[in-house]
């Protein structure tokens, strides 16, 4: 009985992709807890911090959100860099657009779930149902844990009257260094990022703030296009 | 005023969710799209943590934020959890102000 055996193997997959989803929601939990501590800590209320987690739902841009609001860069800077942040979700968007085929309130819904690990899960199966119930169950799994782990983080550093004290303030910093790390696994990457650190922060002491992170996305933005020109 | 910015903060963001998902493929298919976005990550997470580690406000500082970032760079090498990168680091600065 061939199909039975296919249903089977079906079945096999899902409770695989569960399993891994489970793992990375696990996984994303625990980086939401210091994202809720290090919002809460860079003066967002509770509230806030969990609005985020809520409708932002990228983890990335949230994190440049606080971590420039928590540096005295003011909230529009911060805007700024969660937006530039958000911009590389419209490529993810774009190759899961064929895979999950979805129309009206379902591509609403599905958009609020394209994030890295969403579009990893997804594009590694060989089956399009597969990819769309590893999309589904990816995105509502680490949605669940990175709401929770966010709210925990948040109370638990609400509880702190100083922050500064717990080294908070050094959380931003190493949470935008474990983001980058896994992007700089080639040569250019890491030229482009060690060019710059050093870029923004030369220019940090004659612009007002916020100006830095918009001009080195000038810069590597027309590096990029140049580049393609040759 | 900080809720404006969180609000306009998380329409651009799900604006680039749905984006993808809904523009005519042909348009972020242009290879000079597809080579440059993935690069924007790069330069704006290295600015983040160059900026907000070397200054407090406009001013360049070296304080104990820059142990802790050595102290991240060493977690990541060795392939640590993320809240484990971010606490050895919170840990760093917060024991080298006690001392």
């Amino acid at each position: 009985m061939p199909s039975g055996r296919t249903e089977t193997r079906s079945a096999d997959s899902r409770r695989g992709i569960v399993r891994d989803a489970l793992g990375i929601a696990i996984a994303s939990g625990a980086y939401a807890i210091s994202f809720g501590a290090i919002s809460t800590a860079a003066g967002l209320s509770i509230l806030q911090t969990c609005f985020l987690s809520a409708v932002m739902f990228t983890g990335a841009s949230q994190f440049a959100l606080v971590g420039v609001i928590g540096a005295g860069g003011g909230v529009w800077a911060g805007t700024a860099a969660a937006a530039l942040l958000g911009s590389r979700n419209a490529l993810y968007g774009l190759r899961l657009a064929s895979l999950l085929d979805v129309r009206g309130l379902r591509r609403a819904l599905a958009a609020q779930f394209v994030i890295d690990e969403t579009t990893a899960m997804a594009i590694a199966r060989d089956d399009a149902s597969l990819s769309r119930f590893a999309f589904w169950a990816t995105g509502m799994l680490l949605f669940a844990f990175w709401n929770t782990g966010t709210l925990i983080g948040a109370i638990a550093a609400h509880a702190f009257s100083n922050p500064r004290a717990l080294g908070l303030d050094a959380g931003p910093p190493a949470a935008f260094l474990a983001l980058l790390a896994p992007r700089l696994r080639a040569r250019e990457p890491l030229a482009i990022a060690l060019a710059a650190g050093v870029v923004a922060t030369a220019i940090l002491p004659f612009v007002p703030a916020g100006v830095p992170l918009l001009v080195v996305a000038v810069l590597v933005s027309v590096y990029g296009v140049l580049r393609m020109q040759r | 005023m900080i809720w404006g910015g969180l609000v306009v903060a998380c329409l651009a963001c799900y604006a680039f969710k749905l984006a993808g998902l809904s523009l005519p493929q042909r348009w972020l298919e242009d290879s000079r799209v597809q080579r440059t976005v993935p690069l924007i990550p790069v330069a704006l997470l290295a600015a983040l943590v160059a900026t907000q580690t070397f200054s407090t406000g406009r001013h360049l500082v070296l304080d104990v934020r820059a142990a802790a970032l050595g102290v991240a760079v060493i977690a990541v090498l060795l392939r640590a959890p993320f809240l484990v990168v971010v606490v050895a680091a919170a840990a760093t600065a917060a024991l080298l102000r006690l001392l």
